[in-house]
Parts: C-alpha cells; sequence; structure tokens
C-alpha cells in the first residue's frame, strides 16, 4: 500500500473509503469494531494526500528526489485503536458500561506519535472490558466473532483489534498485552502481534488495567507491518515515568528484503524450546503445528536446545493476584463523580456502591473481588507479597535461560479458537488461556506471535521471546520464519466469506508491498 | 489457604465499593473460593529468601524538571462530570446536620 500511495497510483482517500465500506459492509455479524470515525479517517487521509502530492511536485527540484522517500513510512495507511487508547474528542469505553458517554478529553502519547506518523485512524476496536479477558467475551458491547470462524472467539482483551486485521478490515491495528492480550488473539486470528518489553512505548492516555504488567503493541498481517508500527509508537515520553529513555532502532530497517536472504538470517540462531510450554490441555494439533515450526526453523540452521523454566506452573496463581491487585486500585478511579457513569443512592457510599455495582461487568467485579482481597489486612503478605516473591522465581528462570540461547520458541495459545461461550462459565479454564503468555509479562520481556499454520482448519500461533529491549531479534526471528514457510499451503489461506477491500485495496494487503 | 464465607466476600465488596445483588454474591463465593484454591500451589514454594519483585525494568528514580505544563481548562476538567456547579463537581454531602 505504502508504494502505491508514493507511486500515486492510489489516495489514501480511497484506501480509506475502501476499507471503511468493508466494515460496513462485513462488520455486523463480527462485531470487531465499536465506532469508526469516517469524517476524521477522511480528513487524515486527505492530509495524507496532500503531503504525497507536495513531494512528488517536489521531485524535480535539487532537494525533491528525496522528498518521497523521506515521508514517514506509515503515511495514508489506515489503523485501528483498541478502545481504551485516547483520543481526543472521541468516545474510549475500554468496553465498559461505566465509561458509557465519555469523550476523551486529551490524545495518548502513541495517538500524538500515529498522527505525527500520518496514519489514518478509521475506528475504535471491541475488548475485553478494562482489558480483562481472554475472548473478548467480557466486552459490555457484545463479543467479537473470529473471521476465520464466526462462532468462535477472537482471543482476547484485544479480539477487536485481531479479528479487524485478519477480516482485511485495516493492515494494522494497535492493542494492550497484560497476560496475553496482543499475542493470543493474534495467534487465533492468524496475524502477527507483538508484547514488547515493558517500558518500551508510553501508556500516558491508555486505560490502565494492572500497570507493572500492561504493555502497548502493534498488530499487522505480516512482521514487518508489525516493526513498523512499533517504531512508530515506541520511545520516551516523559508523561509515563516507566517509559524507558533506551533507543528505539529502525525495526524494519533491519529486515532482510528477500526471502532466501531472510531464511538465512537464521543459520547460527541459538532457539530455546521451553519444555514446561507445551502445558496440559494443549491440543494435538496446536502441538504438531508448534513442533512442525520448531523442526522447520532446525532445517533452516537455527539450533534449537530444551530449556527449563521450572517456575512456570506457577505462573498462573501468581498473575492471577498480582493483576487482580493492581486492577483493583487502577479501578478506583471510577466513582462517578468525575467522569462516566454515575447512579445515584442514599449517600455518598450509596453512590459509589451502585455506579460501581452497576457500571462494572462481572469479570471485572470478580477481578476486583480477588485483588481487594489479596490487597486486605491479614492477606497481603499471603498472596500479594508471595506472588512478588514468586514472580523474582519466574524473571530468573527467563535470565537464567538466556544465559545460553538467544531467545525462546514457544507455543502462542494452547488451543485454537474455541466456541463463543464455552468458557464463559468457568473463570480457571479462560485464565489458562494465557498459560503460554502470562510469565512473560511477569519477566517485563517482549514476545511475538506469528502465525504457523492450521489446526482443524483455525490458525496456531507460533510465539517467539527475547531479552529485555530485544524487539529487533523477534522481528527478524518472525520475517526468517515467514521466510522459510513462505511456500507452504496454508500460508495461502484467508479467512473464509471474506473479501479483500474492494478492487481499490485489493491489489495489496500488506501496508509496506 | 483460607476459605472466604458469604460474610467475608460481602465485606471485600463493601471495601472494593462495589454493590452487589444476592444472586451476584452467592455466584462470587463460589467462584472466588475455586480460584483461591488454585492460589494453593504456591505455598509449595520456599520464598523466605526470594525479594519480592514489583517491576522489572531497570531504570529507577526517573523525575522530570519541575516545571509548570500547560493543563487542562476548568472547562475540559469538567467536560465529563456527570454534574457540576459553577466550576466544582458535585458530590453529596458527607456531615449530617448532627454532625456540623
Amino acid at each position: 500500500m505504502a508504494r502505491e500511495l508514493r507511486a500515486g497510483d492510489l489516495s489514501a482517500r480511497e484506501l480509506a473509503e475502501a476499507h471503511l465500506d468493508l466494515i460496513d459492509r462485513q462488520d455486523g455479524p463480527m462485531h470487531a469494531w465499536l465506532t469508526t470515525d469516517r469524517e476524521g479517517a477522511l480528513a487524515s487521509a486527505d492530509a495524507a494526500d496532500a503531503r504525497f502530492m507536495e513531494a512528488r511536485h517536489g521531485r524535480k527540484d535539487d532537494h525533491g528526489a528525496d522528498a518521497l522517500a523521506a515521508l514517514p513510512p506509515l503515511l495514508g495507511i489506515p489503523i485501528a485503536l483498541k478502545d481504551l487508547v485516547l483520543q481526543r474528542g472521541r468516545p474510549a469505553t475500554a468496553g465498559s458500561r461505566i465509561l458509557e458517554g465519555f469523550i476523551s478529553p486529551y490524545d495518548a502519547h502513541i495517538t500524538e506519535r500515529l498522527m505525527d506518523a500520518g496514519v489514518v485512524i478509521l475506528g475504535r476496536t471491541n475488548m475485553d472490558e478494562f482489558a480483562m479477558g481472554s475472548s473478548t467475551e467480557h466486552s459490555a458491547w457484545g463479543p467479537t466473532g473470529n473471521p476465520w470462524d464466526l462462532s468462535r472467539v477472537p482471543g482476547g482483551s484485544s479480539g477487536g483489534s485481531a479479528a479487524a486485521v485478519a477480516a482485511f478490515h485495516t493492515p494494522l491495528s494497535i492493542g494492550t498485552d497484560t497476560g496475553g492480550s496482543i499475542r493470543q488473539p493474534a495467534a487465533l486470528t492468524g496475524t502477527v502481534g507483538i508484547k514488547p518489553t515493558y517500558g518500551r512505548v508510553s501508556r500516558y492516555g491508555i486505560v490502565a488495567f494492572a500497570s507493572s504488567l500492561d504493555q502497548i503493541g502493534p498488530f499487522g498481517r505480516d512482521t514487518r507491518d508489525a516493526a513498523l508500527l512499533l517504531a512508530a509508537i515506541a520511545g520516551r515520553d516523559e508523561r509515563d515515568s516507566t517509559s524507558a529513555p533506551i533507543p528505539v532502532p529502525d525495526y524494519a530497517a533491519e529486515l532482510p528484503e528477500g526471502d532466501d536472504e531472510a531464511a538465512a538470517s537464521i543459520r547460527g540462531a541459538r532457539l530455546g524450546l521451553p519444555k514446561q510450554y507445551f502445558v496440559k490441555g494443549m491440543e494435538p494439533g496446536v502441538e504438531a503445528r508448534v513442533r512442525e515450526a520448531v523442526a522447520a526453523l532446525e532445517a533452516a540452521g537455527a539450533e534449537v536446545v530444551e530449556v527449563d523454566l521450572p517456575h512456570t506452573d506457577y505462573g498462573l496463581a501468581t498473575y492471577y493476584i498480582i493483576a487482580p491487585a493492581e486492577a483493583s486500585a487502577n479501578l478506583a478511579r471510577y466513582d462517578g463523580i468525575r467522569y462516566g457513569r454515575a447512579d445515584r443512592g442514599r449517600d455518598v457510599l450509596g453512590d459509589y456502591l451502585s455506579t460501581r455495582g452497576n457500571g462494572f461487568g462481572a469479570e471485572v467485579k470478580r477481578r476486583i473481588m480477588l485483588g481487594t482481597y489479596a490487597l486486605s489486612a491479614g492477606y497481603y503478605d499471603a498472596y500479594y507479597i508471595k506472588a512478588q516473591k514468586v514472580r523474582t522465581l519466574i524473571k530468573s528462570d527467563f535470565d537464567r535461560a538466556f544465559e545460553d540461547v538467544d531467545a525462546l520458541v514457544a507455543p502462542t495459545s494452547p488451543t485454537v479458537a474455541f466456541p463463543l461461550g464455552a468458557r464463559l462459565d468457568d473463570p480457571v479454564a479462560m485464565y489458562l488461556s494465557d498459560a503460554c503468555t502470562l510469565p512473560v509479562n511477569m519477566a517485563g520481556l517482549p514476545g511475538i506471535s506469528v502465525p504457523c499454520g492450521l489446526s482443524e482448519g483455525l490458525p496456531v500461533g507460533l510465539q517467539f521471546i527475547g531479552k529485555a529491549w530485544d524487539e529487533g531479534r523477534l522481528f527478524r526471528l518472525g520475517r526468517a520464519y515467514e521466510a522459510i514457510t513462505a511456500k507452504a499451503d496454508w500460508r495461502t489461506l484467508e479467512p473464509p466469506g471474506l473479501t479483500t477491500p474492494g478492487s481499490v485495496a485489493a491489489a495489496s494487503s500488506r501496508s509496506h508491498t | 489457604m483460607a476459605t472466604l464465607s458469604r460474610k467475608d466476600v460481602e465485606h471485600v465488596a463493601l471495601l472494593a465499593r462495589l454493590g452487589l445483588a444476592d444472586d451476584e454474591l452467592a455466584r462470587l463465593e463460589g467462584q472466588l473460593n475455586h480460584i483461591l484454591d488454585q492460589y494453593a500451589v504456591l505455598s509449595e514454594l520456599p520464598t523466605d529468601e526470594i525479594p519480592p519483585t514489583a517491576q522489572t525494568i531497570e531504570v529507577e528514580n526517573i523525575l522530570r524538571e519541575d516545571v509548570v505544563e500547560p493543563s487542562f481548562s476548568v472547562e475540559e476538567a469538567l467536560a465529563g462530570a456527570p454534574e457540576r456547579s459553577g466550576d466544582y463537581f458535585v458530590v453529596p454531602a458527607i456531615m449530617t446536620e448532627e454532625a456540623r
């Protein structure tokens, strides 16, 4: 798309309209989007077209030859924001009734960065309420269907962002990942999603869930797209003191162009396969695809050794103490006084009880209750401090593994997309969806999920986990795997029953081609 | 580890400022106890000598210059208020006649 936009074969307005029309036609039964913003999107698209025009006309003078090349790489490219990213003057519900009617008074840091990059924001995508969930069924606005099978979940909590990319409604989207909320839906929808290192992207203007775990990241249909989008949003921002003052590489520029070169780049890579990640309850079809992917990496010259992460099995319990504890504190701000929903009771306490009792959904209440209990007098040491100590052990497992290997390769999700409703009545079964992803958040590490084939006709994800700040390596590994499997039959498969966004955009489905 | 009674659930709900209906309290009692059972695995691990981890990146003491930055106007800050009076958010009275 970027090439066609530069050549003038396609305008940003045509691209935005084609995608918006497709959303209008197709999203009814899928419900990946909560709102679209045709007016705002077309205004951004027109501004992008004006910049292309200016650069193209400047070509003939002495300085103009590089004007097109100097434009931001994502100029004019459509994108979706998860409904917890603030955008001034637009709604942001985070999937919750308690924020019904809320209009953002300011832009998130990443919204500013995306606007500066000239990206065209098409709208906002569905999510589990306050990002708490693994299926997008906990949205107050109803679930999202998986484009591969609308009767199944797209994963979560960034399910809308993943489904929108998988369905060709947008080439790029933004998600957040607290325990797997980018990587697991990427796996379940056959898209690429990366959770960067904790501190890589500023969270200023993002609705908070669990502040020691939350991180923002991109979805794309391939590794290069995800790399371009991460580079556009990453880096230090004074308004989020956890955003790290560490230089951000030009991830996409580091990726080999051709498939042969990309495939060759895997030679000599030393990868660890954590034996504990083939968890109880993993579907045989998923395990088979992941082991085949590992074999393909080995055949291409990677060295894969089994590694031991002995505290993996404690991850789930640790996560489900720490995340709810932090959430119970973060969600205390929804008081019905300053913004959002307000229900009246008999007195000020009554106001709180009714606003929060009516405004939050079942899963959010469950987690607030768990977190409040874990932090309450008499239980703080037994639960919260204990969990933080086990977190140290989980992090040490990774530190030890990385003494010997460059990165880890593992499944993303133990299962393919499950049917809507299948796990709603059993929170513990739902929580198992994140068994292979949440230890990575607890250690603050980056992890990427790339598609690695189908099981039962549904996508399976392969996860690469890296050392802190080593996203560049994850993109290179993902790109190498794409090159190695470029000719695999499953690469040509797309979600059934969908059309690409009209003849205009059908020419290319990825943002960089 | 502890088991939560119905009374405990009601107490935690009050601490969390969540007004819950009877059927919600009943459902939560079962679900919370089921989840707490899963936490029991952690007690297998000896952790007396292990320091807790609150955050994972090595940067610390990040401070910004103490300079005034533009912030919201009163109108912007109050734009989302469910109820306002002039330049103020409205909250119910918290003191009774006798307390005054």
